[in-house]
């Protein structure tokens, strides 16, 4: 080991790689496995029951890669959101602060590397389709709206996931919030007529529900606008300002 | 009559052998260095000292007796084994006075004890506010409440700062002047050399000397050299 | 090269670190000392980007350290080796450091060796680590970006002594090497074989800083009575700071003329009476940074 005396110039660490080590982060603990096992078997089991006790119009392609992503999409974002608050509940925020200051670089890395986790989910699910189907021999027709759409909602909730995850930076909180937050929204606008309609702008399910079904209309697009602003945009500004002015011990 | 003794010693773990045949004695009035690596045994030593641990050969003995067989260990021995373990919502006199009544000791002694390890100004506060030095001394302040003729600590200093470690070095050899026997095992060297009469020294569960501490020039020397595990592998059959 | 100017930290009206300035140069292990909550956590915390000051600079290798682009390979830090994921093996806690700072994995098992995490440790989960290795592996993580600088907080914490000596042994090449060692310990006897510069801190403030050899030479006086006791307190209501050492002298920070005079008004009888040797680096420390209340 030689000590240098001189500062030599070493390059800062590209987004690439903190998008990597991210990655590998999602990956390398136990909990991290047995989170990616129970979400692959909640999609594998999803298909299964559909296959065994499932409609035929539910037993195509279209069918059971839709199915197998609502399973997935139940709890992907978890993943994400555990990414972040790990760092607290984990305390490792100390050597990845320490080792990358710029937290802002760090939020990107885990956000990006998010995304490419769901589109990964997202091709997963479609494979688990083309084998069920192989099996079920329903319709190869693929709604593409239908993809896209998915592809977005996979998207949009695994960084909700992570932006609830950044605002709170507690895991057992931010849980919470993130399943129960909006369901509780979602009754509360139910039972309450005049909230019906102003519900459709900040209710991120209702506002996510046409994208998933491949049939977004024009006027969906500014409500799904709003309703992430509200429960990503915020968190996720928020969220940052807080990251940058906390101390990390 | 003997304060603590050891004879043939043995623990296993199944194939492990944790311990491996120690014997040794120690009189009132001493302060005893326990030394040893990582793994050589010194924890489930002192815990089979205190009956937590039961040998699978030998016998460990306070004043001549297993501690099953005190009448009344708490007036016999005291330990510090690990910080924490203090119920966070619990004031320091209540956690006291809980152990006070199990062991049939008078409140008055609880008073004592905060004094004596200098918690009277913060007996009131919960134990879950206190620093890791305050802990060390709330539970130092608990084995003494029995008012204790033999005294074992396990790494008391660690979380102290340097006015703590110093305190404590006073307190324990005031208790050894008082006629105690205090065993205290410890990975500070240099903290040990100032404390203590005596040293024992383990390694892989052999007792490698029992030496006055007056014998040695410079015990972080003598440690390292009986300890040293190049040679220790080449004495292996 | 570590610079310290005028470091301030404020918790609403109570001020944590007040003003603290000093500098490191390469080639020297200073020994960063206090007692509990006198602000050194916070300070090292400040030094490592961490945490904002509330005014004053630090500065590492000329720049602030979050500046640094890539801290790592010019900054080892370790501050709380605890602060690791349990579910993660202790060879991956390295393997992940390494990618983020662009250093060959192949230097991970090497190192790993070097600081006693044989294989077999190295894949056990972080989870199932005694102090001593958690540490161990800590030390590992702020050496592996090769580092010119290093910070650490309690390094010797949990090691066993053959642990510590290594330690001693690593800091001590490392200085000699040109980097520069910042160290705050409470095992006063490692640093004092250690460092070469001492900066005390208690309440917030610097309270003596230098070089180790000058800060030692300091005096005082040895005294010893039949009543420890009577000898104390008449010293104490003198004005003079006793302190009672573990074989029952006092130490007190005075001239032998003084704490003589002083003894003889009170007629108090004298065993012993002589100027302290230097006394040591625990008897300058709580000198300095003597306080009442237990911490």
């Amino acid at each position: 080991m030689t000590a240098i005396a001189h500062p030599a110039p070493f390059a800062r660490p590209s987004l690439p790689r903190l998008v990597r080590v991210e990655l590998r982060k999602m990956t390398d603990t136990r909990a991290g496995v047995w989170l990616l096992s129970l979400i692959a078997i909640a999609g594998v089991t999803a298909v299964g029951v559909t296959l065994v006790a499932g409609t035929e119009s539910d037993q195509t392609l279209d069918g059971l890669f839709g199915i197998c992503g609502i399973a997935v999409a139940l709890l992907l974002p978890v993943v994400g959101l555990l990414c972040v608050t790990g760092e607290w509940t984990q305390r490792t925020a100390l050597t990845t602060f320490t080792l990358v200051p710029a937290r802002g670089r760090v939020v990107a890395a885990k956000l990006l590397a998010g995304c490419g986790l769901a589109l990964t989910a997202l091709l997963v699910c479609l494979v688990a389709g083309v084998a069920g189907n192989l099996i079920a021999g329903g319709s190869w027709s693929l709604d593409l709206a239908r993809l896209y759409g998915a592809a977005l909602y996979m998207l949009i909730v695994m960084v909700a996931g992570l932006s609830v995850g950044l605002l709170l930076m507690r895991s057992a909180p931010a849980i919470v919030t993130y399943f129960v937050l909006p369901a509780a929204i979602g009754a509360l606008t139910q039972t309450v007529h005049s909230l019906r309609g102003p519900a459709e702008w900040f209710d991120l399910g209702r506002a996510t529900a046409p994208l998933g079904a491949g049939e977004m209309v024009a006027g969906d697009w500014p409500r799904l606008a709003v309703a992430t602003a509200i429960w990503i945009g915020v968190p996720l500004a928020l969220g940052l300002l807080r990251l940058r002015n906390r101390e990390l011990s | 009559m003997l304060a603590i003794s050891a004879h043939s010693l043995i623990k296993d773990f199944g194939r492990l052998r944790a311990v491996d045949d120690v014997s040794f004695e120690v009189e009132p009035g001493r302060v005893v260095g326990l030394l040893g690596p990582n793994g050589s045994g010194k924890t489930t030593l002192l815990r089979m000292l205190l009956g937590l641990v039961a040998p699978s050969g030998g016998q460990a003995l306070i004043g001549g007796r297993r501690f099953a067989d005190l009448d009344h260990p708490a007036r016999q021995v005291g330990a510090v084994l690990e910080a924490g373990s203090l119920h966070p919502g619990r004031t320091a006199r209540d956690h006291l006075r809980v152990l006070a009544t199990e062991a049939r000791v008078s409140y008055p002694r609880v008073d004592e004890v905060l004094e004596l390890v200098g918690l009277t100004e913060a007996a009131d506060r919960r134990a879950g506010t206190f620093s890791l030095g305050m802990g060390q001394r709330l539970s130092l302040a608990a084995s003494l409440l029995g008012d204790p003729g033999v005294i074992l600590l396990d790494e008391p200093t660690n979380g102290l700062d340097p006015a703590g470690i110093r305190w404590l070095r006073v307190l324990l050899r005031g208790l050894a002047a008082e006629g105690r026997a205090v065993v205290v095992s410890s990975h500070v060297l240099a903290e040990v050399e100032q404390t203590v009469d005596e040293v024992l020294i383990l390694d892989r569960g052999r007792l490698l000397a029992h030496r006055p501490l007056s014998e040695l020039d410079s015990l972080e020397e003598t440690f390292l050299d009986l300890t040293d595990k190049k040679e220790h592998d080449a004495c292996l059959p | 090269m570590i610079e310290v100017d005028e470091l301030t930290k404020r918790y609403g009206s109570q001020t944590a670190v007040d003003g603290v300035s000093f500098r490191c140069e390469p080639g020297t292990v200073t020994g960063f000392l206090g007692p509990n909550g006198a602000g050194k956590s916070t300070t090292l915390r400040m030094i490592s980007g961490l945490t904002t000051p509330t005014s004053g600079t630090a500065k590492v290798l000329g720049t602030a350290f979050q500046r640094l682009p890539n801290p790592g390979r010019q900054v080892g830090v370790l501050l709380d080796a605890s602060a690791q994921h349990s579910g993660r093996t202790g060879r991956e806690v390295l393997r992940i450091s390494a990618e983020v700072l662009g250093v060959d994995r192949r230097r991970v098992p090497e190192l790993l060796e070097r600081v006693g995490l044989p294989p077999d440790a190295a894949r056990k989960r972080v989870g199932n680590y005694s102090l001593g290795m958690r540490q161990r592996l800590g030390i590992a993580q702020a050496l592996i970006g090769d580092p010119s600088v290093l910070i650490l907080d309690e390094p010797a914490n949990g090691l066993d002594p053959e642990g510590i000596v290594w330690m001693r042994g690593l800091l001590r090449d490392f200085a000699d090497r040109a980097g520069t060692v910042l160290l705050s310990s409470h095992l006063l006897h490692e640093i004092e074989a250690v460092a070469d510069n001492l900066v005390v801190i208690g309440d917030g403030r610097i309270v003596a800083q230098g070089g180790k050899a000058e800060l030692l030479a300091t005096t005082g006086t040895v005294v010893r009575a039949p009543d420890p006791d009577a000898l104390y307190d008449g010293l104490a209501a003198a004005g003079l700071s006793p302190l009672l050492n573990a074989d029952g002298t006092l130490h007190v920070d005075a001239s032998p003329d003084e704490v003589g005079r002083v003894a003889a008004g009170l007629g108090i009888t004298l065993l012993e009476l002589r100027a302290a040797d230097g006394g040591g680096l625990e008897q300058l420390f709580l000198t300095l940074t003597s306080t009442e209340a237990p911490a």
